[in-house]
């Protein structure tokens, strides 16, 4: 696919898609020699002249310093350090505004030369290939060197490689593709001796198979310069074809190697590194020279400046001064613009410093950069896709960004636009794409942060609700350790309760390792296979003990209040795993909409959950098929008996086929497994029917003759909700009392919120009234918004606690029950609607089949619609 | 000193909507004076009133859903699309016809689909076939070329008037005479209207001017190559295999390439970007399939001509087009393919 130039016999260049090439402008600064820059009254350090942490500042407000003093030192892995560009005094430190697209202002240094240019100590090295790269490595992080093609990223954390990271490709990056842009194009041609002593560190500490120099051929004497110095040096210098954006980094490698960064990759990762030439020259001078960065080359250009060209600024310099130094022409001036034309941004305020990263400024007037035209229709002409290197569509990026269709837009790879401008630039109807593309950025990253954010929440909710779950079983075991102490000791039950506590401490743990480990992850920890041996450890561990409980449930006695009990920590092990496998499939679909690299691995994890729940749901099943079966009654008719485990059995049965079906809907991996639950429960329930049918012969006596149909036979007692259960007596005087306590926190807090409305619109009124002393008015409403926010919060808790002791008490939460109650409706009407339609053809057998369905279906509705108000009134929920 | 706040890029390219149109327009001219040369003055005629006509309903539709007339009159599509359908009318259309053809392409084809660039069709084409299927009679008759003389202006003038068509200058078009007699030999020799020098006669000139013109666009890069030579490959190469089956019944590839409105067709109809393909393989696919089309319904369909048609019903399948020939994006394994992925 690709179309490979050859260019001088054996230098292989690729291309790149699209790319346009528009007006160079590269004359009006390329002609003279690099000049010094001024000396500014004030040189104005950012602290965060690069990407990562912002520098620590190691200086106070009037202390002298000398040039390239340490004025701010690195803080963390990802930062960089600033030196006093030349001597004096430092005058301030404190917010300036700086180069930001939002006219934001940030901590800076502010220094006052004293014009003596004092030195202070420097090291340099006669022999840097001496060092160990490590060595080396702190020298650079010490200089201050970060990438001066344009992002500013650490150069000593960009060349310091991982253990398994090999390059095969150092790509020094001489393109400068921009237009009006000649700072590195004069750097090459004045100084490549010294950019090729810089490479050769790069060599030293990368270790590269090949070194390659792109260059654009629009540079003639700057390549030819290079290869001259580069004789010798293992460098190959090769000049790639102009158009723009060939010098945007991926493309850059696209042109030598025909590699591609992945998508959301680094270069590192097809075996690249890209350095700048600027950035190579920063090297040479910090390591040969001692000298940090405490300066650049930029260019100042533009049809409003007298004295186009490149100069040597001091770090610091506000634009204004050196716009004066180079001659500026206020009339003319309208744009003025930091950067590239087709990448830079324009500034509204000259006050602002020259930093790292400032490689052109651009004092315009409209001739030269006319105002943007009016946006007229997009014709779908298709010139943007033509021209985009990143084979984007750009128009249809540009229709989803405009219709806030962010879902769309990032199926068609908006993150993968570099913002290079090309698309607009050649946009027939004036469209500004690229500003269209950075909203709908910034929207999908707010989008993200906010879903993260949700999660975040969502856990705490979670982890919260866990704690009061606990708590209140905790109670619940104390209250029937009394109760049983009251009535007989019972070992057995203590010895439950105890291996209880034991699964919830461990399961607890396991909870903490996990979070832990997750943590670990985002935060990169090298340790990271310990924290998630850690999990595995906790995990076998509180298996274990949940085994050991499960088991104990089982060995109990019949006690009675064992089979309920454990009924209901299955239950709520049901609950608890089926909630667990939905968080799990959200997070794997959200994964996979974001196109996330652990899609894969979160779904997989949805799917054991699945099968996780599947299996609890089915030992839940299996628990109450069993249960009533051996639960004692008090002198139980035999035939009686019999006939309630028929219609048990026959009920589980039915729930198994039904599950069978769910699962064979779902195409779920253990439908052979059900199948097999079934057929046990099928015989199984044959075998009761055999044996009450045998009573009953042998018992002639009970009145009722026929044995039931299998379908009336599934006798609502069995699936009624455990709606309130054993705990009624004592629930009922406590949801009284914490609905009396709701409704009285409901009332407090509309009462509170609309005091502190009504505060701040007095507040706002007197604002706008202009009103002197507001100070009362002010803290008036902090005081209402603390008290309402306060009131709300106690609202929230006490509403979590309800909904969490209703999920306590009847093993479902409010949602389980209302969809309980609409699906029994459901079935209802189903079956109603089916006996009306056969009434008039089906024999007298069905109907009275049907007839009696359906009696048991309004049975079912009927407990669960029972069961759903009870639940909203005993809690004190009905408004929900 | 106010700077001016704008977001990058800060240079523009030279290209507007406006001079893309102007273009279009230019490179008509060729063709329309070869259609005034051959066949009176009523093209030019309807040309004129055509763009009148246009201008008239663009500017009352934009009036009507508020948006600023002045800017969107500027952008010059309501012109092309005047003139390329009254270049495809007959020159005996009178003034009602071409009045009904680009009010309705202006208002309902363009305006009521939210105006440029949103109007899944081409209003041109959309006008056309509407006059084509209401008054097949007026859309069908055709002046001027052997064995009939070129009209005189004032009879062009008098049809364009509504008192047409006049008797002894009206015929049918080669591809009409064609298809008529298609396998007859001895009427197919007799019909002087086939024998031009490489095409039907006259036609081949008019063919000829709009290449002429559609190389100056591709010259110009006002359009693209894919879809004109993808169009006249469809075209051709079925031509070319039926032809040298039987050439009796089939017309020879230069025939069809020079004959009806193939150059209009491939040059300045199948390139409108709006409702076309937009990449560029979905613009070979779009090509390929709107010549393969017009080879079909030419051959074997009722209508003598099928520009038209065709490039409707491919305007239609560019939505789909499009989201099967998505372009890889850089650093990803494949494209995305499919309406929902």
């Amino acid at each position: 696919m690709l179309a490979r130039l050859f260019r001088g016999g054996t230098r292989e260049i690729f291309d790149f898609p699209g790319g346009i090439h528009p007006p160079e402008h590269k004359s009006e600064s390329n002609t003279t020699p690099i000049l010094p820059g001024p000396l500014p009254s004030q040189l104005i350090l950012p602290l965060n002249m690069h990407i990562g942490a912002p520098a620590r500042p190691l200086v106070q407000v009037g202390d002298k310093v000398l040039k390239g003093q340490h004025l701010a030192e690195g803080n963390g892995a990802v930062s960089a350090p600033v030196h006093a560009p030349t001597s004096g005094t430092v005058v301030a430190i404190g917010p300036r505004p700086i180069q930001h697209p939002s006219g934001m202002d940030a901590p800076c240094l502010v220094l006052e030369p004293d014009g003596e240019d004092r030195w202070g100590d420097r090291a340099p090295l006669d022999d840097p290939f001496a060092l160990s790269p490590g060595e080396l490595l702190e020298r650079i992080a010490e200089a201050g060197i970060v990438g001066l093609g344009g992002a500013g990223f650490p150069t000593s954390v960009k060349v310091s490689l991982g253990d398994h990271q090999r390059v095969r490709e150092l790509i020094i990056n001489g393109v400068e593709c921009e237009p009006f842009i000649t700072a590195d194009d004069r750097l090459m041609r004045e100084r490549a001796a010294d950019i090729v002593q810089g490479i050769q560190v790069l060599q030293y500490l990368l270790n590269p198979e090949r070194t390659l120099l792109g260059i654009e051929d629009n540079k003639p004497e700057a390549a030819a310069a290079l290869r001259a110095a580069a004789v010798g040096a293992d460098i190959d210098v090769r000049v790639v074809p102009t158009k723009y954006p060939s010098g945007g980094e991926k493309q850059l490698i696209q042109l030598l190697t025909g590699k591609e960064v992945g998508s959301g990759g680094l270069p590192i990762q097809v075996g690249v590194v890209c350095q700048n030439v600027g950035t190579a020259y920063a090297l040479k001078r910090a390591l040969f020279d001692g000298e940090p960065l405490i300066s650049r080359i930029t260019t100042v250009t533009g049809d409003a400046v007298a004295r186009p060209g490149n100069y040597e600024i001091l770090l610091g310099t506000p634009v204004a001064e050196l716009l004066q130094h180079a001659g500026v022409d206020q009339t003319r001036l309208q744009r003025l613009v930091l950067g590239g034309p087709m990448m830079g941004f324009t500034l509204h305020n000259p006050a602002i410093p020259l930093v790292k990263t400032s490689n052109c400024l651009i004092a315009a007037s409209t001739d030269l950069l006319p105002e943007p035209e009016p946006e007229q229709a997009c014709i779908r002409c298709g010139a943007c896709a033509d021209a985009c290197p990143a084979s984007l569509l750009p128009q249809q990026l540009y229709w989803y960004a405009k219709n806030d269709d962010l879902e769309r837009a990032q199926q068609q790879n908006l993150m993968d636009c570099i913002e290079c401008g090309a698309c607009a630039y050649v946009c027939p109807s004036h469209i500004p794409l690229v500003q269209y593309y950075r909203y709908a950025k910034g929207e999908i990253r707010i989008q993200a942060a906010e879903r993260a954010k949700a999660d975040r929440a969502r856990e705490r909710f979670e982890a919260r609700q866990a704690r009061v779950e606990k708590e209140q079983a905790e109670k619940e075991a104390r209250r029937r350790a009394r109760q049983q102490a009251n009535r007989a000791p019972a070992p057995a039950g203590d010895n439950a309760t105890a291996l209880k506590q034991t699964s919830l401490d461990a399961s607890k743990a396991y909870k903490a390792a996990v979070k832990a480990a997750k943590e670990a992850e985002t935060r990169d920890d090298p340790d990271l296979a310990r924290y998630q041996a850690e999990v595995e450890k906790r995990k076998t561990a509180a298996d274990r003990a949940k085994a050991a409980v499960r088991d104990a449930g089982k060995a109990a006695p019949p006690s009675t209040d064992a089979h309920p009990k454990a009924e209901a920590d299955l239950k709520k092990q049901v609950a608890d795993a089926s909630a667990a496998y939905k968080s799990a499939l959200r997070e794997a679909k959200a994964a996979l909409a974001e196109e996330r690299e652990d899609a894969a691995t979160l779904q997989s994890r949805a799917e054991t959950l699945k099968a996780e729940a599947d299996r609890l749901k089915a030992t839940l099943r299996d628990a109450r098929a069993g249960q009533p079966a051996s639960a004692p009654t008090a002198a139980p008719d035999p035939v009686e008996e019999l006939k309630k485990a028929v219609a048990e059995a026959s009920s589980a049965y039915k729930a198994a086929v039904k599950a069978t079906k769910e699962a064979e809907q779902n195409e779920a991996d253990d439908v052979a497994r059900l199948r097999a639950e079934a057929d046990r429960l099928k015989a199984k329930a044959d075998e009761l029917k055999q044996q009450l049918r045998d009573a009953k012969a042998a018992a002639p006596a009970t009145p009722k003759t026929a044995p039931p149909p299998p379908a009336a036979a599934a006798s609502p007692t069995p699936t009624e909700p455990a709606s309130g259960g054993g705990q009624e007596s004592e629930s009922d005087e406590e949801a009284a009392k914490r609905q009396k306590r709701l409704n009285a926190l409901k009332t407090a807090y509309k009462m509170a919120h609309k005091q502190y409305k009504e505060a701040h619109s007095a507040l706002d009124r007197a604002r706008r009234d202009g009103a002197v002393d507001l100070a009362a008015m002010e803290a008036r409403v902090e005081k209402l918004k603390a008290k309402a926010d306060h009131t709300r919060d106690a609202l929230d808790a006490l509403m979590d606690e309800t909904k969490a002791s209703l999920l306590a008490h009847t093993g479902k939460d409010l949602k389980t029950l209302k969809l309980d109650a609409a699906r029994a409706e459901t079935a209802l009407r189903d079956k109603s609607d089916e006996l009306k339609r056969l009434r008039d053809t089906a024999d007298e057998d069905t109907l009275k089949r049907l007839t009696s369905e359906l009696g048991t279906l309004e049975h079912d509705a009927h407990l669960a619609r029972r069961a759903l108000k009870q639940a909203l009134e005993e809690h004190g929920l009905a408004e929900e | 000193m106010a700077l001016i706040n704008a977001s990058s890029p800060h240079a523009r390219g030279p290209v507007d909507t406006g001079m893309v149109m102007r273009q279009v327009i230019y490179a008509t001219l060729p063709g329309l004076a070869i259609l005034t040369l051959l066949f009176g003055i009523g093209t030019l005629l309807n040309v004129i009133w055509a763009i009148l006509v246009a201008l008239l309903c663009e500017a009352a539709m934009l009036r009507a859903r508020g948006r600023p007339v002045a800017l969107y009159l500027r952008d010059g599509s309501a012109v092309v699309t005047a003139v390329l359908l009254a270049l495809a009318l007959p020159p005996t259309a009178p003034w009602w016809l071409t009045f009904i053809g680009v009010a309705f392409a202006i208002i309902v084809a363009k305006q009521l689909y939210g105006g440029l660039g949103m109007n899944p069709f081409n209003p041109a084409m959309v006008g056309y076939v509407l006059l084509l299927i209401s008054f097949p009679v007026a859309m069908t008759n055709w002046v001027g070329g052997a064995p009939y003389r070129t009209p005189y202006v004032l009879e062009s003038v008098l049809q364009f008037l509504g008192h047409g068509p006049l008797d002894g200058l009206s015929g049918a078009t080669p591809l009409d005479t064609f298809r008529t007699f298609a396998g007859n030999a001895d009427a197919l020799d007799r019909m002087i209207v086939l024998h031009g020098r490489w095409a039907g006669l006259g036609w081949e000139w008019v063919n000829l001017a709009f290449l002429l013109g559609g190389v100056y666009l591709l010259f110009r890069r006002v359009i693209g190559w894919h879809i004109p030579l993808a169009f006249l490959a469809g075209l051709a190469v079925p031509a070319l295999i039926a032809w040298q089956i039987d050439p009796l019944r089939y017309a020879d590839p230069l025939f069809h390439l020079f004959s009806g409105g193939t150059m209009l067709g491939a040059f300045f109809i199948a390139t409108d970007p709006v409702s076309a393909a937009t990449s560029s393989r979905g613009r070979l696919i779009y090509g390929v399939l709107i010549g393969i089309l017009i080879w079909v319904i030419r051959t074997y369909g009722g209508y003598p001509d099928a520009v038209a048609f065709s490039v409707l019903l491919l305007n239609l399948a560019a939505p789909f087009i499009d989201y099967y020939t998505r372009p890889r994006t850089y650093g990803h394994e494949r494209a995305k393919r499919g309406a929902g992925s």
